[in-house]
């Protein structure tokens, strides 16, 4: 038995995939929706280096292409045994999973990668920032989309004057249960508020933030350029809500905290900078397999150390987004790893 | 009107209100030193300030107030200044602070 | 408004057989509201409301002044509920937003820390004799008011609109903090877009101004306007308000909580002494009314049976844009014909002093 399952056919499952094939496995990736790629395909461009994702995919894409990776779409995976029963040891040395797919079909496999991703955090939960209330409220998600559909502008197809960014929406936040730092996000609105200044030489931008966390190669050299030469203001304080002027703008609230005092401000365009939730199919996921979750929803890890992506469960590996926000280049680099461990894994079996 | 003593007043807004604001000094100041925008509010500044060791200057909130066009009292504020520069030194930004203190002086006198 | 999602903040409304708190300052600034709510549930909708002259203050006010101690409120509150219990009633309808905060948040220390109940309980009866069933059900009165909202279309005389351009009235709604703001789950549509008032309007005819500072506290506060000298800000917050809603031309303010809706009203008047400041399109003030006046017109009450002759900002423009009949030289008269006295002029009023009730006097 040399067939492994990916589980997701983002970045991380699509080079675990390319990984495993060229190990002389035979990798199948199982993708709910339409098309290899995940959230990366809906991405503009990729901090710090702007890198197109169009470019990033294409290679990923290609990658899988010429491996003749086996790739089932709109197919979702709804258990990893047939009748429900937990896997263990002994089925794993038996011959491995039998992995319940959609649509009543039993798939056998040595070992599977989990790479299912996160969701983006829904920001109409976060009532008091009006999103899908206002018009001119949107997401970081929102803008690539924007950004790839050939422009950035408000509903009624003008350009804004005044735009603002709200960090962390949907992350270290108890009200909407998500605890966790979503690390990306500053460095997308610092990217995202660069593009901007580009698109509209004239706007006021603004970026509300709790802390900036630019832990990446090149982030705070980004955040300085911005600060510096894109004219993009960073003001510390958490938009408190969001409302409705007159003439169609919103006017936010925030406390300048660096200076002690509130603060309020008219805007064109809002844009919230949506955190990274755990993926909803963890918590069923660690359910069949019998695998732990993280307090955050996320799928735990064996050991954040030396086991980033073993699962503790027999044959059972796990690449990118599935157990913490990440980076498209950190789920590259999990998703070549988690195809290491499973080579190693089935090594020892053999043996 | 007004003849009513109620024995209060109403009190003022102390909230920051960027649309009236005038940012236009805040601007020429930025566009003559691009780096004042830099600040990422360390407070090394103040706290290796001569003067703010003695009176209550802070250099670090003044010249963000002046950054989100609040100016009444910064000239008046910079005057604390020694100018000895050692905030300069310890700046990660590298910002020209002793330059800044010096602009604001400049330009920020009428308010 | 593009919002669907108050649907998602729905709490459970019983239909019948209340027992009524009432509020304690309600009775001396919108003095009919109280008798027009039972008027609306007895006449209107008949319900079983009982109205019970035992019942006392919950002691909000003291309590969030911190003059009164949790305990003598819990035990007060306990007493309201004994009265209802053995009045035979399992659901109360609150007048108050203070009030019915404050029984909700008892209700939840209690759930939450269940020694606290037991000491109310021992308290009530060692003061008292009395005890107690835990409410099955504790609304606002706007809450019931919102409940028979289609009820109350159906019996209406008038819908909100310009009587003569039939345009919708632009309504701002004013929503008391403590009805939503310390559990989103108790108050309909939550705490950010409470819909309670704004889903009277609505199925009124009326159109809701949303405006920037919607959600903002009217300032009232507790030991903010208690003491004199704090008074300042406690009027500034209803300033900002005002100055917020003003660019919309709004017709009227309705409020469901007895704080705002008086300070609304009261504070005009102070504003337009203190700063020559006043924010209505007429160059006048902005009516204040209660949801159970708005529910009132609409039903076809008279303003002055309603006692709407008690507002600080007169009303009759609002009644004049509704079309509704109404004897100007009443408006001063009370319940037997005699006159009850009238306020100095006002920069917030809109008539002149040539009433006809001076001609009467």
């Amino acid at each position: 038995m040399k067939r492994v399952i990916v589980i997701g056919g983002g970045p991380a499952g699509m080079q675990a995939a390319v990984a495993l094939k060229a190990a002389g496995l035979e990798p199948v990736i199982v993708e709910r929706s339409d098309a290899l790629g995940g959230k990366l395909r809906d991405w503009h461009n990729l901090f710090p280096s702007a890198t197109p994702a169009r470019e990033v995919l294409d290679g990923l894409r290609k990658a899988v292409e010429m491996a003749r990776v086996e790739v089932l779409l709109h197919t979702e995976v709804e258990g990893l045994t047939p009748d429900g029963s937990k896997p263990s040891v002994e089925v794993a040395l038996a011959g491995g999973h039998a992995v319940q797919l959609s649509g009543g079909r039993k798939l056998e496999a040595a070992a599977v990668v989990v790479a299912s991703g996160f969701d983006v955090f829904d920001a109409s939960l976060k009532e008091e920032y009006g999103y899908r209330i206002y018009d001119n409220v949107f997401t970081t998600v929102d803008v690539e989309r924007m950004l790839n559909e050939g422009g950035v502008a408000l509903a009624d197809g003008s350009a804004p004057r005044r735009v603002a960014f709200v960090h962390c929406v949907g992350s270290r936040d108890e009200k909407v249960n998500q605890k966790h730092c979503s690390k990306v996000c500053c460095v997308t609105a610092v990217k995202q508020a660069m593009e901007m200044r580009a698109l509209f030489p004239e706007a006021d931008i603004y970026n509300f933030y709790m802390d900036i966390r630019m832990f990446g190669p090149g982030y705070e050299e980004l955040y300085q350029r911005a600060q510096q030469e894109s004219r993009v203001n960073f003001i510390r304080g958490r938009v408190s809500e969001a409302s409705p002027t007159i003439d169609g703008r919103i006017q936010i609230k925030a406390e300048d905290t660096l200076v002690g005092r509130p603060m309020k401000m008219s805007v064109d365009m809002l844009v919230l900078a949506v955190g990274m939730k755990a993926g909803s199919s963890c918590e069923k996921f660690a359910r069949t397999a019998d695998a732990a979750l993280s307090p955050n929803g996320f799928l735990a890890p064996a050991d954040l150390f030396s086991g980033c992506v073993a699962s503790g469960v027999p044959g059972v590996f796990y690449a990118g987004a599935a157990t913490a926000p990440k980076t498209i280049g950190e789920s590259l680099a999990e998703g070549s790893m988690a195809a290491c461990w499973v080579v190693e894994y089935l090594d020892t079996l053999a043996k | 009107m007004g003849a009513i003593n109620f024995g209060y007043t109403v009190s003022a807004a102390r909230a920051i209100d960027l649309d009236r604001n005038d940012l236009g000094p805040a601007r020429q100041i930025a566009a003559e030193m691009p780096e004042f925008a830099a600040c990422i509010a360390c407070g090394g500044c103040t706290a290796t300030c001569t003067a703010g060791a003695l009176t209550n200057f802070n250099f670090r909130m003044v010249q963000t107030l002046v950054r989100r066009g609040e100016y009444a009292g910064a000239w008046r504020e910079m005057n604390k200044c020694m100018l000895c520069g050692k905030c300069r030194l310890v700046c990660p930004r590298g910002i020209n602070t002793r330059g800044v203190v010096r602009l604001i002086k400049r330009k920020l006198g009428d308010y | 408004m593009k919002r669907s999602s108050w649907k998602e903040y729905q709490k459970e409304i019983a239909d019948d057989r209340y027992y009524y708190a009432r509020s304690c300052i309600r009775q001396n600034f919108f003095p009919g509201s109280e008798t027009t709510f039972l008027r609306i549930m007895r006449e209107a909708l008949g319900k079983d409301i009982f109205d019970d002259p035992r019942h006392t203050s919950c002691t909000g006010i003291g309590y969030h002044s911190d003059i009164v101690p949790l305990d003598t409120t819990m035990a007060v509150v306990a007493r309201q509920f004994a009265l209802a219990t053995e009045a035979g009633y399992e659901n109360i309808a609150v007048s108050c937003i203070t009030s019915f905060g404050l029984y909700t948040e008892i209700l939840e220390t209690w759930h939450e820390f269940p020694e606290t109940e037991a000491r109310a309980r021992e308290n009530l009866f060692k003061a008292t004799g009395r005890e107690f069933v835990i409410p099955k059900n504790i609304a606002h009165t706007s809450d019931l008011v919102f409940h028979n909202r289609e009820k109350i279309e159906e019996l209406a005389v008038r819908r909100l609109v310009d009587a003569r351009t039939g345009e919708p009235l632009r309504i701002v709604e004013h929503i008391g903090c403590h009805y939503a703001k310390i559990f989103p789950k108790s108050g309909i549509g939550g705490s950010e877009f409470p819909y309670v008032l704004a889903g009277m309007v609505e199925q009124w005819g009326g159109s809701v101004v949303d405006y920037p500072e919607r959600r903002h506290c009217c300032g009232f506060g507790f030991r903010n306007y208690l003491v004199q000298a704090n008074r300042g800000f406690s009027i500034a917050n209803s300033r900002k308000k005002l100055e917020s809603m003003a660019p919309y031309k709004p017709d009227m303010i309705v409020a469901n909580c007895p704080g705002c809706a008086m300070f609304l009203d009261k504070w005009q008047y102070a504003l337009a002494e203190m700063e020559n400041s006043t924010y209505g399109a007429d160059g006048r003030g902005i009516p204040v009314l209660t949801y159970e006046e708005m529910a009132g017109l609409v039903l076809g009450y008279d303003p002055w049976e309603m006692g709407m002759q008690m507002h600080q900002v007169d009303v009759e423009p609002v009644l004049e844009r509704l079309g509704v009949k109404y004897d100007p030289a009443a408006k001063f008269l009370g319940r037997a014909g005699k006159y009850i006295g009238a306020p100095g002029e006002a920069a917030v009023n809109s008539f002149s002093g040539d009433r006809i009730y001076r001609i009467r006097q």
